[in-house]
């Protein structure tokens, strides 16, 4: 039963299908026996952005009444459209996420427009009012938490050098890294952040040349932005470098080196939005938020943290989860080409648009976009 | 230097550790596919075999606790592979080259269905030897860690280069692929050769990727190959079927694919899409410099079905 059949249903039957409903008994209130599908581009046990939302996944299936189905490696082409159509048809889906950032247009879209009473949720906030009223597409300030991991990493580096290996040099990515190197050089204005791009989301063995390649360097702790952080975090580890996680928590792959990581928290955000459904409330389409709005978390932090970089981490963090927020983007930035990119005396806040445009990396980052 | 860094050094010495790191599958599925082609035979499928030794290479260390019965379940799945490959193709009119991409389709679907439990677990990984203890310096010695396969690998191409000019088997095996018709008038069977050829050809490549699951970049996911097997089969033909060749050809891509990292962490951070395009870049160059209308395709076996 989805939701798009219950209003039918009410009409057709009248309060038939209530009454079954309600003989059934036991049901929960929320949301009946509704079926939410998840798709995803890769392997749902990455250690990485699919793990995320496989674990986000995991959460609804602990609600009474739900039912998740789920279908990984779906490549961003008209297979995701396939799939969307046979979870709708086949498995009565009412509710779907397809995860990945290039599902989104076309494919999700014309899925929107094809099914109009049912919910589709996607990953990557590209949602614009052109966009059908059905489909949404939420994101999270991760940058935060990698400001945190910055912060970590800035107070654990002997050389004052950490490194960055990432995928491209799309706005998410550059303001993840330039957001860790701001956090870095809070705890050490000297400190730079070198950045390494792969040319893709899943390179192991580029991944793991960067990474050799950015410890002979100098480097001491790393992070990364790619899809499967386990090669980074294993190789990194196995070089005596510490390491800030990504996407999940990679401590158990390396449990010494693993310093702090940068999150997701869906299995926070997915049983909200189910919950606003079944509340009658319409989910907004473009959906946003950082540590305060639970999209994002850091892990908990490792043993090699000190004191001192515990305390300071945790006020920064304190300041972002307050009402007034926190501007990691303050005014006066420059970058590294030695322009000024945010003018003296405007801070961009968190939900500034032109965040999302950003092109630039910081001073301290050593690298060039393109 | 004080601070631990070698400035400019990283990017030789990358490009020498990674010649070390990153060509040992390369030369493991060059090798293998030499022999196969070197039959007569060419087989295609070696990025599925390369994929599903890298997953049951980790699958086995991870049950067993050994990286070594690992690397030994990688070798049979490959010669498994091989076996199919070869046995497909000695029936009539079949040809190898589509049969090759079957199953390297095959390999690589298997391996990622029967390979989803082991993306989680860490397996024991082969272990590495260190050549670097003379050097004070970490980046040295970080790049001199060897491992095994590596060493077993460059024992191998003169072994073989050996082998083809002075043994009764590599004379069979060159025989069978210059002409089988010579072949079947001294008595042998081609297929049987080819099927041999084939299942050693696999047992090789399914230990090249025994070595990306095991040793670097050290643990089974998806994307681990990226197209390495398929690569390392082009570079067969523009090592002209010699192993010794092949040896050299590996070395030089593993070295290529360190290149665009390395400068990017010494501050080359322009074109860095080209520097990572190295390797592709490097084959062209090679075919192009190698190939003039005399001398195309020198060194191919005649029985071979893309010189046919």
């Amino acid at each position: 039963m989805d939701f798009g059949r219950i209003s039918r249903r009410h009409v057709l039957q009248g309060g038939a299908a209530l009454t079954l409903g309600a003989a059934a008994g036991a049901r929960p209130a929320l949301a009946a026996d509704t079926t939410i599908g998840f798709i995803y581009v890769g392997s749902r046990d990455d250690y990485g952005y699919n793990q995320a939302h496989a674990q986000g996944a995991a959460a609804l299936k602990k609600i009474p009444g739900l039912k998740v189905v789920e279908e990984e490696k779906v490549p961003e082409t008209d297979a995701v459209e396939k799939t969307i159509e046979s979870m709708i048809n086949l498995d009565g889906a009412s509710l779907l996420f397809p995860t990945s950032f290039g599902y989104y247009n076309p494919h999700m879209i014309k899925m929107a427009n094809k099914f109009p009473k049912l919910r589709f949720e996607h990953c990557g906030g590209l949602w614009s009012d052109k966009d059908p009223k059905n489909a949404g597409s939420y994101f999270g300030y991760i940058d935060e938490a990698q400001y945190i991991s910055g912060i970590i990493a800035g107070y654990t580096s002997k050389t004052g050098k950490l490194g960055f290996v990432a995928a491209k040099p799309i706005p998410q990515v550059l303001r993840n890294i330039n957001a860790f190197a701001l956090g870095a050089k809070l705890a050490n204005p000297k400190a730079t952040t070198q950045v390494i791009f792969t040319g893709d989301w899943s390179m192991p063995v580029k991944e793991a040349e960067a990474t050799n390649s950015l410890i002979d360097q100098g480097v001491d702790v790393l992070t990364c932005h790619v899809d499967g952080p386990k090669t980074m975090v294993e190789n990194a580890a196995r070089r005596g470098a510490m390491v800030c996680g990504y996407h999940v928590n990679q401590s158990p792959l390396a449990p010494k080196a693993y310093l702090t990581g940068a999150e997701w928290n869906w299995e926070a955000l997915y049983p909200k939005f189910v919950k606003m459904i079944a509340a009658g409330e319409t989910i907004p389409n473009f959906y946003r938020g950082g540590l305060k709005e639970e999209i994002v978390k850091t892990s908990p932090y490792g043993e090699a943290v000190s004191a001192e970089a515990r305390k300071h981490a945790d006020e920064v963090k304190a300041k972002f989860l307050s009402a007034e927020g926190y501007a990691i983007f303050k005014g006066g930035l420059v970058d590294n080409k030695g322009k000024t990119v945010i003018p003296a005396g405007t801070d961009r806040g968190q939900k500034d648009p032109e965040l999302e445009k950003m092109d630039y990396l910081v001073e301290g980052v050593i690298g060039a976009t393109s | 230097m004080a601070d631990g860094s070698i400035g400019l050094w990283t990017v030789p010495l990358a490009v020498l550790g990674g010649a070390i790191r990153v060509s040992t599958p390369f030369l493991f599925v060059s090798l293998g596919e030499c022999i196969t082609e070197r039959s007569g035979r060419i087989n295609l499928g070696l990025e599925g075999t390369l994929v599903m030794g890298a997953m049951s290479a980790y699958g086995i260390s991870y049950l067993t606790g050994s990286p070594w019965l690992g690397v030994l379940a990688a070798g049979i799945t490959g010669a498994l592979l091989g076996a199919l490959h070869a046995g497909i193709c000695s029936l009539p009119r079949v040809n190898d080259v589509a049969v090759g991409i079957a199953l390297m389709l095959f390999g690589t679907g298997l391996a990622f269905y029967l390979g989803k439990p082991l993306i989680e677990p860490t397996a024991p990984r082969l272990p590495a030897i260190d050549f670097g203890w003379w050097s004070d310096i970490s980046q040295v010695r970080a790049a001199l860690r060897v491992n095994v396969l590596f060493l077993i690998g460059v024992a191998l191409a003169p072994i073989l280069y050996w082998a083809f000019r002075t043994t009764r088997w590599g004379l069979l095996i060159r025989t069978a692929g210059e002409s089988s018709d010579a072949a079947r008038a001294m008595g042998h069977s081609v297929l049987l050769i080819r099927l041999r050829a084939t299942m050693v050809g696999g047992f090789l490549a399914g230990i090249g990727g025994s070595f990306l699951s095991l040793f670097y970049p050290g643990s089974w996911n998806e994307g681990l190959s990226s197209g390495q097997g398929i690569t390392a089969v082009a570079l067969v033909i523009f090592a002209r079927w010699d192993p010794l060749l092949c040896l050299w050809a590996s070395l030089a891509f593993g070295g290529a694919a360190a290149l665009g990292p390395a400068l990017q962490s010494v501050g080359v951070t322009s074109g860095y899409h080209l520097f990572n395009a190295a390797p592709y870049i490097l084959t062209l160059a090679i075919m192009i410099i190698t190939c003039s209308p005399k001398r195309t395709l020198t060194g191919a076996p005649a029985e071979l079905s893309i010189t046919r």
